[in-house]
C-alpha cells in the first residue's frame, strides 16, 4: 500500500516544490517592480514593511484576505467566481514544464513549447469571463479589448517561436536550451528577440499595452467589479504570467540555464541561478518599460501587431529557413 | 492500466456531457463555455492516446482562437432574450434541416468507423512508411510535407481564398475619412510645418484643405 502511494506523494512534493517558489517570487517580483518604478520616478517606492520593504506584498496580500468579496447582484455568479480562479490556475500550471536546469524540471514533455503556448492562449478566458460576468460596461469593454489584443499578439509570438524551432529541430524545452550551447539565439535572431519581448508585453497586458485596464478610459477594465481575494488572484495570476513570459524569453533566446561563458568563474555558478538571473534581467526590462514608456492608443497597438510584427516575423521565418537550407545547417541529428 | 481507464472514462464522460450541454443549455453563453470544455476534454483524450501534438494544436487553435471568436460574437449580440427554445416544446423551423445534417454526419461516421473496424489491413495497405521510433510530431511533419504536400498546399490556398473573401465581404470603402499617415507625420520638416500667410482684409484664408 505504502509503495503504491509513494510515487504519488513524491509527485505532490515535487509540485509543491515548484509552486511555492513561484508564488514567493511573484510576491518578491511585485516589490521589485514597484521599487524600480519608484526609483525611475525619483521616489523611494515601498520601503517600510520589513527590510527594504520586502514584505510589502505580503502585507498587501493580508489586507486583501481581510477584505470582503463583493459579487454584484446582476452578475453571472458562477462565471464571475470562476474567472480569477482560471486566471491563476493557468498562470501556475504552465510552470510545470519550465526547466530550471538540465535535471530540475517537473514534467519533461516532448511538446513543451506547444504546451506553454496552449496554456498562455487559454489565459484570455479568465479576462473575458471576468469582464462579461461582471455585467457592467467598463469590464466588458476591457475584456473585449484584451481578447482582441491577446489573440493578435499570440499570432506573432507563434511565428517567432517557429523561428527558434527551425534552429532547434525539437519542441522540447530542454533541447531548445541545449541547442544554444554554441551561441545564444539572441545573437542570430536578435530582431525576433526584440519582437518577442514587445509581444510578451502586449500578451501580459503590461504597460505600454495595458489597454484592458487603461484607468483613464475604463476605470480598471475587467477588474473593476472585483474586490478582496478575487482581485488579488487576478493580480497574482497576472504577475505569474509575466514571470512565465520572462522564463520563456530566457529559454528561447538567452540560453536558459546555460552560463554566459563556459569558463571558470561563470560555470561554477549553479545553473538554476543562471536561469533566475536571466528571468530577473528580463523582468527588469519589463519594469523599466513600465516606468518610461507612455501607453499606446488602441489602433496603434493593433497596427503594430498585425501590420508590422506579423509580416516582419513571417519574413524572418523565410530568411532563417533559407539560410539554414543554403548552408546545410538544418538540425537533423536527434529526433 | 486501471489509472488509464479511470482517466479515459473521466475525460470521455466530461466530453459527452458537455457536448450534450452545448445543445441543451438555456443560455448561449453557457453553450459556448461547454463547447470549450468539450474541446479541452477531447484534447486531453488525444494526449492520452499519445497524440500529444494533435491535442496541443486542438487547444491552441480551437480553444485559444476559434472559441474566443465564438465568445466574442455571442457576447456582442444581446443574447439574454434569445433563449434556445426548441427544447422547451416551442416550434422551430431549424429542426428538419438540423436533423438532415445530423443524419448525414452520422452516416459518414458509420462509414469511417466501419471501414476502420472491419478492414484490418487498412493501416498496412497504406503506402506510408511510418517509423514508430520517431515522435508523432516528426511523423506528421514528415508525411505532411512529402506525401501529402500538394493537399497541404491546396488547403492553404483555400484558407487564403476564404480569408480574402471574408475581408472583401465586410470591407466597405468610406469617403471623407481622415486617416493618420505615419509616413507623413514623421516626414514633417520644420520648414514646411509652419507657414506664414498674408491674410486679405475682411476675407480671411482657408487653412484646412
Amino acid at each position: 500500500m505504502i509503495e503504491s502511494i509513494l510515487p504519488f506523494l513524491n509527485q505532490v512534493y515535487r509540485i509543491v516544490f515548484v509552486l511555492i517558489p513561484v508564488l514567493v517570487s511573484v510576491a518578491m517580483i511585485v516589490w521589485f517592480d514597484r521599487r524600480v518604478w519608484g526609483l525611475v520616478q525619483k521616489r523611494r517606492g515601498p520601503n517600510v514593511v520589513g527590510p527594504f520593504g520586502l514584505f510589502q506584498t505580503l502585507a498587501d496580500a493580508l489586507k486583501y484576505f481581510l477584505k470582503e468579496i463583493i459579487v454584484p447582484a446582476s452578475a453571472n455568479k458562477i462565471i464571475f467566481i470562476l474567472a480569477p480562479i482560471i486566471t491563476m490556475t493557468l498562470a501556475l500550471i504552465a510552470w510545470a514544464v519550465i526547466p530550471m536546469s538540465e535535471n530540475f524540471v517537473l514534467a519533461d514533455i516532448n511538446v513543451g513549447i506547444l504546451y506553454i503556448f496552449a496554456i498562455s492562449s487559454l489565459g484570455v478566458y479568465g479576462i473575458i469571463m471576468g469582464g462579461w460576468a461582471s455585467n457592467s460596461k467598463y469590464p466588458f469593454l476591457g475584456a473585449i479589448r484584451s481578447a482582441a489584443q491577446m489573440v493578435s499578439y499570440e499570432v506573432s509570438i507563434g511565428i517567432i517561436i517557429i523561428n527558434v524551432l527551425l534552429c532547434v529541430g525539437s519542441l522540447n524545452l530542454k533541447d531548445i536550451v541545449l541547442a544554444q550551447t554554441q551561441v545564444w539565439f539572441v545573437l542570430p535572431l536578435f530582431p525576433m528577440f526584440v519582437i518577442f519581448f514587445i509581444s510578451a508585453l502586449a500578451e501580459t497586458n503590461r504597460p505600454p499595452f495595458d489597454l484592458p485596464e487603461a484607468e483613464a478610459e475604463l476605470v480598471a477594465g475587467y477588474q473593476t467589479e472585483y474586490s478582496g481575494m478575487m482581485y488579488a488572484m487576478f493580480w497574482l495570476g497576472e504577475y505569474a504570467n509575466i514571470l512565465l513570459m520572462c522564463a520563456l524569453g530566457s529559454i528561447l533566446f538567452l540560453g536558459g540555464w546555460l552560463p554566459l561563458f563556459d569558463i571558470a568563474p561563470f560555470n561554477l555558478i549553479p545553473s538554476p541561478i543562471w536561469m533566475v538571473l536571466k528571468i530577473l534581467f528580463l523582468f527588469f526590462l519589463f519594469a523599466m518599460i513600465k516606468a518610461i514608456v507612455p501607453r499606446y492608443r488602441y489602433d496603434q497597438l493593433m497596427r503594430l501587431g498585425w501590420k508590422i510584427f506579423l509580416p516582419f516575423s513571417l519574413l524572418y521565418v523565410v530568411l532563417t529557413a533559407s539560410f539554414l537550407v543554403y548552408f546545410d545547417l538544418l538540425p537533423k541529428g536527434k529526433i | 492500466m486501471i489509472t488509464h481507464a479511470i482517466f479515459f472514462y473521466f475525460f470521455s464522460i466530461i466530453a459527452i456531457f458537455s457536448a450534450l450541454m452545448v445543445i441543451t443549455s438555456r443560455s448561449t453563453i453557457n453553450s459556448v463555455f461547454f463547447l470549450i470544455l468539450d474541446f479541452i476534454s477531447v484534447g486531453c483524450l488525444f494526449i492520452m492516446i499519445g497524440a500529444e501534438f494533435l491535442g496541443m494544436i486542438l487547444l491552441i487553435v480551437y480553444v485559444g482562437a476559434v472559441a474566443v471568436l465564438f465568445l466574442f460574437v455571442v457576447m456582442m449580440l444581446n443574447v439574454s432574450d434569445q433563449k434556445q427554445s426548441w427544447f422547451m416544446g416551442k416550434k422551430s423551423t431549424h429542426i428538419p434541416a438540423g436533423l438532415l445534417f445530423s443524419v448525414l454526419i452520422f452516416l459518414e461516421l458509420l462509414v469511417v468507423v466501419g471501414g476502420w473496424k472491419y478492414k484490418d489491413n487498412l493501416m498496412s495497405s497504406s503506402t506510408l512508411n511510418l517509423n514508430s521510433e520517431y515522435s508523432n510530431t516528426h511523423e506528421i511533419g514528415n508525411v505532411m510535407y512529402t506525401e501529402y504536400f500538394l493537399y497541404f498546399q491546396i488547403s492553404g490556398i483555400i484558407l487564403l481564398l476564404s480569408m480574402i473573401g471574408a475581408i472583401l465581404l465586410t470591407y466597405s470603402k468610406r469617403e471623407n475619412l481622415k486617416r493618420q499617415s505615419y509616413i507623413d507625420q514623421i516626414s514633417r520638416e520644420k520648414l514646411t510645418a509652419v507657414e506664414l500667410k498674408e491674410v486679405p482684409f475682411e476675407k480671411g484664408v482657408k487653412v484646412d484643405d
